[in-house]
């Protein structure tokens, strides 16, 4: 509407009494304040709970059950980060949770992106089937191949000298099992991001004598990082908290993931029937301030992701 | 943004170039390792849940053969309760939970949606609830939650206000949320509310910032109300990003294990059909009953599936 | 390369928070610990093996493994143990700790024995595990049948399955009742509650003096949580009114009269003399109440009372412990619970695996445990001992003496912890409302259901 209308228009219709109130300095400040008041609502809605962990952590077990509840301790003390991170079934629990998570997101990048590859870039019949079989695949109830995974995992005979490998309480039991929901995910964003790349830019190449391998290295694979960035976040956001097929597929304790790991913390000392709060919330900001700085720098990339893979899906 | 690569239709079989048949072998060549993943690690154990539905076979089985027993379990499965009250839990469960985050999620999109100083940051501390892991926020909330020694109750308890002469008290006393069946649901339903509101509130965020802000301005020169404005811009619009939303959000409602293991564990009447099932097979053992509680499952999200497809296709015509 | 930026910033906050985190943890802190720890006397060591130098001779340099107690004090025991065991015979043993969570550490076993893996060679097992596991354990009859003698006969009883001796005793725990000295004295009672029903009307007038100042206290606390401690709770206060024990002599008998009118009265107290919340109370928020002082009563094993008398306790001095109440026709009984020592059919080291059994299940090995774990010992004369009943004032012959009664594991073989599951689901329904009337022929049916297909 050009802006000649607008004026016009303006001028035909008076302004009711209401904009002319809003308008008025007075108004305005007035306006900001439910504005930011619910801006501040929703802020603590999301941190409180984090502040909670976090002034859990730092108060003396002798304080803990204290009522009247204390918002902060009167006597903070570092001894429950010290349990947590002295503990050696924790920082092995980080270790196995580490090696699970980067493995799974390696993977799902490496084989994602090749599929993405022949999904976005190529045509061939049977493309359609192929994208949609991933997309039900992000329905899959998780819940409902336990019971195969479990006895899978115990390893069986497939043909002939070839068995299926013992996998149950190794970190691999998960490593496989969580391809079931990065994979088809990962597949469809970076297939989304790959058909957004210009249509004719592997001809330049081709012409140049690449390979398609070479095309996908040196051309492709660069111009789609920031989906593989997201992606591989996702993947390892999700690997990292996963807890179904954690505790029903590892049984030693030197073998649990970290959402296991703190669960079932017992802390250094201490009788079997004792929950040590204080060291589990210390434990529990441990490992998730990492991935809330990750998370806050990389907000940005996260809602990208989200909504390829979401709303124009 | 550049052309989007539209492939050209493939001719017929006779009329394919030496180019295509390459890049047919090719595609289907590097799409083989996802597909191999998805048949070992999806198709294949789906296949044998099914097929060990029908048989008896048992965890610690030894010294009970594993044998094919028909329809057996799917008979008890009908007869059993517990697996019913699990089914309508978590119905409900979703239901209350779709239902608050879809709305709460709208609305605190919508305040974040318009420009102010500080949106990152905001958008951030939206997503910080949902790094935290499912399991380690349910223990947090279970502690939180305490009749005794819990924040929530220590809060409400302490807020109080005088109005007109009347005392009112946000809470009378401490209650046991977690542990009165009363109010079970509601507790495990806030945890997920916590959780997951932020993250419906950005997919919508999402939608909301496709819509241009042109139609707003011509709207209200037009006279239209902000809450007009809503009803028929922001909403039709939205539309593509909310079924979807919903959608997800649903079959992850469906889905729910973490929260219910850790607040209720084996509570009658407190379980979900994930917990329930995991019971029977890891705990008690019973690899076939449960395989068939899968089945069930799988057909119950399936049916969810159909209904949202049938849904979406109905209303586009 | 807005992208790199962003990741090396990422990574960079993260190794600092990290690095932050471990300088905090190596500078250590100077505080002493301020948790409610046991009081431990003068650190004992562990005792010499005795035949020491004939077992190195047969068995010097094999190697075994021994899934023990889960990562805790338990675990340095079993550490400190293991330790002195290989220095004095040869034989290197491997400690691996069990799942904290009693199904987790029964799924580790269950999938060892059933894939007959000979990656384990001794196994702690739960006193209601001898009758699932019984056929892939070795009999100790012939080796240790002597030294069983010494342990408690109810215990060697429940670890016979059919004439086997599948499982040498190692330590015993029992129900106890926890009650505030000061606080008796306070509202003019001189001995603690014999009955349920005394219970009830103590706690009651204790809590209403006691609320006014303190709006957190509970008379009474116990493990009401829908898991295997309420139905330990539950057979004590079944039993002891004269209900039976579940399953008696292979037939239910968990819906009479008497478990009925028992398991109503404790439905009406809830909320009542205890918090509403005991319904979700473990053994951890049992101790926790109680010695926090929010509590006049408490059912637990006797690890509270090292805890309850350590440092940062705040009932240090101000408690005593006795046997649990009894219904009106019944007597005080308290569940057996402990756990014993099974060695693997498929280990490949048996007879070394034995020898380590005989060490652990020894009197002087139980007395180091007593005395240094609190772990009730289950050798009759190791519970007399002066030095171990000093710091374990539960083991004084009026308390230790206390019929034991054991849950219905032996009927029930693998389906133990199905059964179990009825039993805790149901006490469970009840405890939260549903009458008895109702609940129990369920569990009676459900339970019949089970011991049918056996």
């Amino acid at each position: 509407m050009s802006t000649a209308a607008q004026t016009t228009a303006a001028a035909v219709r008076p302004i009711s009494r209401s904009v002319r109130l809003r308008r008025s300095p007075l108004g305005r400040v007035l306006t900001k304040v439910p504005f930011w008041l619910l801006i501040l609502v929703i802020a603590v809605y999301a941190l409180f709970p984090f502040y909670w962990a976090l002034r859990s952590a730092i108060t003396p077990d002798s304080q803990l059950f204290n009522t009247p509840v204390q918002y902060f301790p009167s006597h903070p003390t570092w001894a429950h980060f010290h349990d947590a991170l002295s503990s050696s079934l924790f920082r092995r629990a980080l270790l196995n949770s580490t090696i699970v998570a980067g493995s799974v997101t390696l993977l799902s990048l490496a084989i994602g992106s090749l599929s993405a590859y022949a999904l976005g870039r190529f045509r061939f019949r049977g493309k359609s089937f192929v994208l949609y079989l991933m997309l039900s695949m992000t329905i899959f109830p998780q819940i409902a191949i336990l019971g195969a995974l479990y006895t899978m995992f115990s390893g069986f005979h497939i043909v002939g000298p070839i068995d299926f490998p013992k996998l149950y309480d190794t970190p691999w039991a998960l490593v496989f099992s969580y391809m079931i929901f990065t994979l088809p995910f990962t597949i469809w964003v970076l297939t989304s991001f790959m058909r957004a790349l210009p249509g004719d830019l592997e001809e330049a190449a081709y012409v140049d004598g690449a390979t398609p391998l070479q095309v996908f290295w040196k051309v492709l694979l660069p111009l789609i990082a920031p989906g593989l960035v997201t992606t591989g976040l996702l993947a390892f956001i999700s690997a990292w908290n996963e807890y179904l097929y954690a505790v029903s597929f590892l049984q030693s304790p030197s073998h649990y993931t970290v959402p296991v790991a703190i669960v079932s913390f017992t802390g250094s000392s201490g009788n079997a029937f004792q929950f040590p709060w204080g060291t589990v919330m210390a434990a529990t900001i441990v490992v998730t301030l990492p991935l809330i700085v990750a998370t806050l720098v990389l907000q940005r990339r996260i809602l990208a992701g989200l909504t390829a893979g979401a709303v124009k899906g | 943004m550049s052309s989007v690569a539209t492939p050209a239709p493939i001719p017929p079989r006779g009329r394919r170039t030496k180019l295509q048949r390459r890049q047919t072998r090719l595609g289907w060549l590097l799409l083989l390792p996802a597909l191999a993943v998805v048949a070992f690690v999806a198709i294949y154990p789906l296949g044998k849940t099914v097929y060990q539905s029908f048989t008896n076979q048992e965890f610690l089985a030894g010294l009970t053969p594993t044998k094919w027993v028909g329809l057996h379990n799917y008979h008890a499965l009908f007869h059993d309760t517990i697996f019913r009250d699990a089914i309508v839990l978590t119905l409900k469960f979703t239901a209350i939970t779709v239902g608050f985050e879809f709305v709460l999620g709208l609305i605190i999109a919508l305040v974040v949606n318009s420009s102010f100083k500080g949106r990152g940051l905001m958008r951030a501390v939206m997503l910080v609830p949902w790094a935290i892991p499912t399991v380690v926020a349910a223990k947090m909330w279970q502690w939180m939650l305490d009749d005794t020694y819990g924040v929530v109750n220590d809060l409400g308890t302490r807020i109080h206000f005088t109005l007109f002469g009347w005392h009112f008290h946000l809470l009378s006393h401490s209650h046991a949320w977690i542990a009165d069946p009363s109010t079970q649901l509601a507790s495990v339903s806030a945890v997920d509310i916590w959780k997951t509101t932020p993250f419906v509130a950005l997919l919508l965020l999402a939608g909301l910032q496709v819509i241009p802000n042109d139609l707003y301005e011509a709207a209200s020169v037009d006279g239209a109300s902000k809450l007009q404005q809503f009803w028929r811009i922001t909403l039709p619009l939205l539309r593509p990003a909310i079924l979807v939303t919903l959608i997800f959000r649903t079959l992850d409602a469906l889905r729910v294990f973490d929260v219910f293991s850790v607040f209720f564990g084996n509570r009658l009447g407190a379980q979900s059909m994930a917990v329930y099932d995991q019971g029977a097979i890891v705990q008690d053992g019973h690899v076939g009953y449960g395989a068939a509680v899968s089945v069930a499952i799988f057909l119950i999200i399936s049916l969810f599936v159909v209904m949202y497809v049938t849904f979406v296709r109905v209303s586009e015509q | 390369m807005k992208h790199r930026a962003l990741l090396i910033v990422a990574g960079l906050v993260g190794a600092a928070t990290l690095a932050v985190s471990l300088s905090v943890a190596a500078a250590g802190t100077s505080r002493p610990r301020t948790h409610a720890t046991p009081a431990k006397s003068a650190a004992i060591v562990p005792p010499r093996v005795p035949n020491r130098a004939a077992i190195k001779a047969k068995y010097h340099g094999q190697k075994i493994t021994f899934v023990g107690d889960s990562v805790g004090n338990g675990h340095v025991r079993d550490l400190a143990l293991a330790k002195r065991f290989t220095k004095d015979t040869g034989i290197k043993v491997t400690v691996v700790p069990h799942p904290a969570a009693s199904d987790q550490s029964y799924a580790q076993l269950a999938r060892a024995f059933s894939s007959k893996s000979s990656s384990i060679d001794v196994a702690m097992i739960d006193v209601v595990w001898p009758g699932a596991f019984a056929p892939y354990l070795v009999n100790l009859k012939p080796k240790l049948a002597k030294q069983a003698k010494l342990h408690l006969a109810s215990i060697v009883a429940n670890d016979t399955i059919g004439g086997k001796l599948v499982a040498m005793p190692w330590f015993g725990d029992y129900g106890i009742l926890y009650y505030r000295t000061d606080l008796l004295k306070k509202y003019g009672y001189t001995a603690p509650p014999k009955t349920w029903t005394q219970l009830f009307q103590m706690a009651k007038k204790i809590q209403d003096g006691e609320k006014k100042s303190n709006s957190n206290f509970a008379g009474f606390v116990f493990q009401g949580n829908a898991y295997e401690g309420l139905t330990c709770d539950a057979l004590e206060w079944i039993a002891s009114a004269g209900g039976g024990h579940y399953i008696d002599g292979g037939k239910v008998t968990i819906d009479n009269a008497k478990a009925r009118t028992i398991l109503d009265a404790f439905r009406t107290q809830i909320g009542k003399i205890t918090p509403q919340g005991v319904t979700t109370y473990q053994e951890d928020q049992t101790e926790h109440a109680f010695d926090n002082g929010d509590a006049a009563f408490a059912r637990n094993w006797p690890y509270q009372y090292g805890i309850g008398a350590g440092a940062g306790s705040k009932v240090a001095g101000k408690f005593g412990v006795t046997v649990l109440p009894h219904g009106a026709a019944g007597g005080s009984v308290g569940t057996v619970g402990g756990w014993q020592l099974a060695v693997s059919k498929f280990s490949k080291h048996k007879n070394a695996a034995i020898e380590f059994v005989r060490y652990m299940t020894s009197p002087g090995v139980e007395k180091f445990d007593a005395i240094s774990n609190s772990n009730v010992p289950t050798i009759v004369s190791v519970a007399k001992n002066k030095a171990v009943v000093k710091t374990n004032p539960y083991l004084k012959p009026a308390i230790a003496s206390v019929p034991r009664v054991t849950r219905p594991a032996k009927f029930l073989g693998t389906h133990y912890n199905e059964a179990s599951k009825v039993i805790y689901q149901g006490v469970n329904q009840i405890l939260t409302g549903t009458p008895a009337s109702r609940v129990l022929p369920q569990i009676k049916s459900r339970l019949q259901q089970i011991l049918n297909s056996k």
